[in-house]
């Protein structure tokens, strides 16, 4: 990497993030606190009231709120941001449908955490996966370098006139916001050659007033929609583009879609998302070391679906323990039906589902050295209809 | 040759004025202009705004390809200029 | 539609025919014959002028106005969702600001009174909160008219509507109207004040007066809806001079928490001169007890006065 410039810091992953997107020369930001994004927000106000950040920062009284202010900055022409989490991702719900139909680069920032009921502030992705269809590309990141990195590319994929559609970057709460890594800064010229000011095709303009959000009758609301799936599909070219483009500028080595962690000749292979997969790359070396073929692919962008990278990378395994942090309930993880839908119509692995830590439950390397041995056990099996739960304390559950 | 949707349904401004809302009417107000005192109440008062003065101040006209008929102008009016009359077709 | 043309090019309607499309509210919108909300709206934007930008809440004036691909709206105009044009308009703010393109244009943000008392009152808190240099004006026509008829927090007492109808064990909606200007100037605002289609002169100089001034403003408007009220849409100007003049709907501003402008009449007219207008009120003339509860609006009417001072000497 010694083309990689940009001072070394050693810093908490929210002020990764916050300091990435003050590079970004955001106009308009606005957000409403809820842990574990607060360190995020709050480092952004400080820079704002100490004049290290030019941007309105507007404080609101909920989420919902916030959402709905870069939606109106975004559709006046500005570059929007915002972060939230959980309950605070519901609260957005309505908007975020809204901000995608209706084109808007807005750039979020999701401090993946558990949801309420029960309440819980620890980390789980059940968050961003359950707002998947909303519109948004969704990329996850799996440590303070890449949510650094991702944030210029996050606007510059969502700004580019081909796409225009928000985009969702997460990382994992208290995991990566609460804790210290090191990483090397961008430099602030560098950010400004790889992403330009922001030149929206329309906006709230009283020289060249439009009319944004009119009423579609059935005669053009499914053609609008097949336009915003279309825009939403080719982004993935312009996604690995920009990931390209990014890797010349900086000096990085980044993959657009997934990561292949020793998998080339895996006969099993692990697929997850995020933080998660810092700890299953230690699972692999050691299971290497004892003689196991197993691997990882860290799956970064989630929608749209890579469907053709998935399958490349995974066809060759005999079987793919997808580990995630979330559950559709009333079927199992949203990762494992993903990668199943790879697979519809293809010869592939047997595809098994494994939902763990969730609420903040620690995932540990000798849990995914078990269930990769476990796994192994599945080839040529039919993979059950229910999901396998990792590391569930059977003894505190009462009987049915 | 169709016209292309627009990404994000946005829409071109003040473009209403294609669907002529003149067809949906049963009452037609004729105004005389003898009793018009030019108040112009009428013209502030019609929910199309399909009211308007006439040059040199001769009084006021309305725009039967947008009047629905909805008889305020003919209620409003203080001299009592205009009088609705139903339509022939 | 050609006329002798102007020397000039007529600045208004009252100055002349202005082609439709180059008008700042253009007709052929799907509004109802006699709507006062629509005629409100034209009223509003044409006194805020071609410098303003207008985040609309979901309702009848927006759908009304805007179906792809058409729009009526001649000045730049967006509408996200029902109970968020605030906050919507204070994002336009904050990004006019941030760019530098704030200058003598004007935000309104406006919805009726089932997105202002309603779902979208926290978001009008926050925004008068925030101070943004925001108009917000509530077009109330006293229920949920664009999904039928349905009550909301406007709708005054004893209204009957789709889900507090009249009927045998009910005369209607119970409970009084949410006091809205009272609370949007609660908020420590500079300009808040009550204004009705009826008196079409006097909103649109509450419009330009709001505009002039720098911060949040409320403009609550009272616009009658022929078909929601099952009245005569010739009789909408009529009644809502009614409403105004019987004091259950009065006229007034509030200027930094101290009333002023408040409309005054020499004669004040009983309410059932309203009432008998409209046939959502005609259970009170028929049902026994109705004109108890008719004794009961007169009350509300005259506590109206009373804290007001309608009554001229």
């Amino acid at each position: 990497m010694s083309k990689v410039t940009g001072k070394k810091v050693v810093i908490e992953g929210s002020l990764a993030v916050a300091e990435a997107v003050k590079y970004c020369r955001p106009n308009v930001i606005s957000a409403y606190p809820i842990t574990p994004q607060t360190h995020i927000v709050e480092d952004l106000a400080q820079m704002v009231a100490d004049g290290e950040l030019k941007a309105e920062f507007v404080n609101t009284e909920s989420e919902f709120a916030a959402a709905s202010v870069v939606f109106g900055a975004s559709t006046a022409g500005a570059r929007t941001y915002t972060a939230t989490t959980s309950q605070g991702l519901f609260l957005m719900f309505e908007v975020l449908y809204n901000i995608a139909g209706s084109r808007l680069p807005i750039v979020l920032t999701c401090a993946n955490r558990a949801v309420s009921a029960p309440i819980s502030i620890w980390n789980d992705q059940q968050d961003s996966l359950a707002v998947r269809d909303a519109g948004w590309i969704q990329v996850f990141c799996e440590d303070a370098q890449e949510i650094h990195d991702f944030q210029p590319i996050a606007f510059k994929v969502a700004e580019d006139p081909k796409v225009r559609l928000p985009f969702m970057t997460m990382l994992d709460g208290f995991v990566n916001t609460h804790t210290y890594e090191q990483l090397v800064l961008m430099d602030q010229a560098l950010v400004d050659q790889y992403l330009p000011t922001y030149k929206p095709v329309v906006r709230l303009d009283p020289a060249h007033p439009m009319t944004f959000g009119a009423l579609a009758m059935p005669d053009v609301y499914h053609e609008i929609r097949y336009m915003l799936n279309r825009a939403l599909m080719g982004s993935m070219s312009v996604y690995a583009d920009a990931v390209k483009e990014f890797n010349e500028t900086f000096g990085r080595e980044y993959t657009p879609f997934l990561e292949e962690y020793r998998s080339e000749d895996a006969d099993v292979v692990m697929v997850s998302m995020g933080s998660l997969c810092g700890t299953i790359k230690d699972a692999v070396d050691e299971l290497r070391k004892e003689g196991m073929k197993v691997g990882l692919v860290k799956l970064r962008m989630h929608r749209p679906l890579p469907k053709t990278a998935i399958r490349k990378a995974l066809d060759r395994a005999s079987v793919v323990a997808v580990i995630e942090k979330d559950i559709s309930l009333g079927l199992e993880g949203i990762i494992a039906t993903d990668v199943r839908a790879t697979f519809a119509g293809h010869d592939g692995p047997n595809v098994l589902s494994y939902v763990a830590g969730l609420g903040g439950r620690d995932v540990t390397v000798p849990q995914l050295k078990t269930i990769m041995k476990e796994a192994a056990t599945w080839k040529g099996r039919e993979s059950p209809d229910e999901p396998f739960w990792v590391g569930l304390k059977r003894d505190i559950i009462p009987e049915v | 040759m169709a016209e292309k949707l627009t990404d994000g349904a946005v829409v071109k401004p003040a473009s209403t004025h294609v669907n002529k809302t003149g067809a949906w009417r049963s009452m037609r107000p004729v105004v005389d202009l003898e009793k018009c005192v030019k108040c112009y109440i009428c013209i502030d008062l019609c929910p199309e705004g399909a009211i308007s003065a006439l040059p040199e101040k001769k009084g006021v006209q309305v725009d039967y390809d947008y009047c629905k008929g909805c008889g305020i102008c003919s209620s409003a009016c203080p001299q009592t200029a205009y009088t609705m009359v139903r339509e022939e077709k | 539609m050609a006329t002798n043309a102007p020397a000039t090019k007529p600045k208004t309607l009252k100055d002349g025919y202005i082609p439709p499309a180059e008008r700042l509210f253009s007709p052929g919108h799907r509004g109802c014959a006699g709507c006062g909300e629509l005629l409100a709206a034209r009223l509003v934007i044409e006194a805020a002028g071609p410098n303003t930008i207008v985040a609309n809440s979901t309702g009848c004036l927006e759908v009304t106005t805007t179906p792809y691909p058409e729009s009526s709206w001649g000045v730049p105009w967006v509408h996200s969702l029902f109970e968020n044009s605030a906050a919507v308009a204070s994002g336009v703010e904050a990004a006019l600001k941030s760019m530098g393109r704030k200058e003598g244009v004007n935000i309104i943000a406006q919805g009726g009174d089932g997105s202002t008392v309603d779902i979208g009152l926290g978001l009008i808190s926050g925004m008068l909160e925030r101070g943004n240099d925001i108009l917000y004006v509530c077009y109330d026509n006293e229920a949920y008219m664009n999904t039928g008829v349905q009550r909301s927090g406007a709708t005054p007492f004893c209204a009957s509507t789709t889900t507090s109808p009249s009927g045998e064990q009910s005369f209607g909606n119970m409970r009084p109207k949410k006091p809205m200007v009272e609370i949007a100037a609660a908020h420590g605002i500079p300009y808040a004040a009550s204004a009705s289609v009826a008196y079409p002169r006097d909103l649109q100089k509450k419009v330009k007066k709001a505009l002039s001034i720098k911060g949040p403003k409320y403009l609550h408007i009272h616009v009658p809806c022929p078909t929601g009220w099952y009245a005569e849409s010739i009789n909408t100007i009529k009644i809502g001079k009614l409403a105004v003049d019987t004091g259950l709907f009065p006229l007034y501003e509030i200027e930094n928490g101290v009333v002023t402008g408040v409309k005054k009449a020499k004669v004040r007219p009983k309410v059932e001169e309203y009432l008998k207008t409209q046939n959502r009120f005609k259970h009170l003339f028929a049902k026994p007890g109705g004109d108890e509860v008719i004794k009961q609006i007169q009350a509300i009417a005259d506590r109206n006065a009373e804290r007001l001072g309608l009554d001229e000497k």
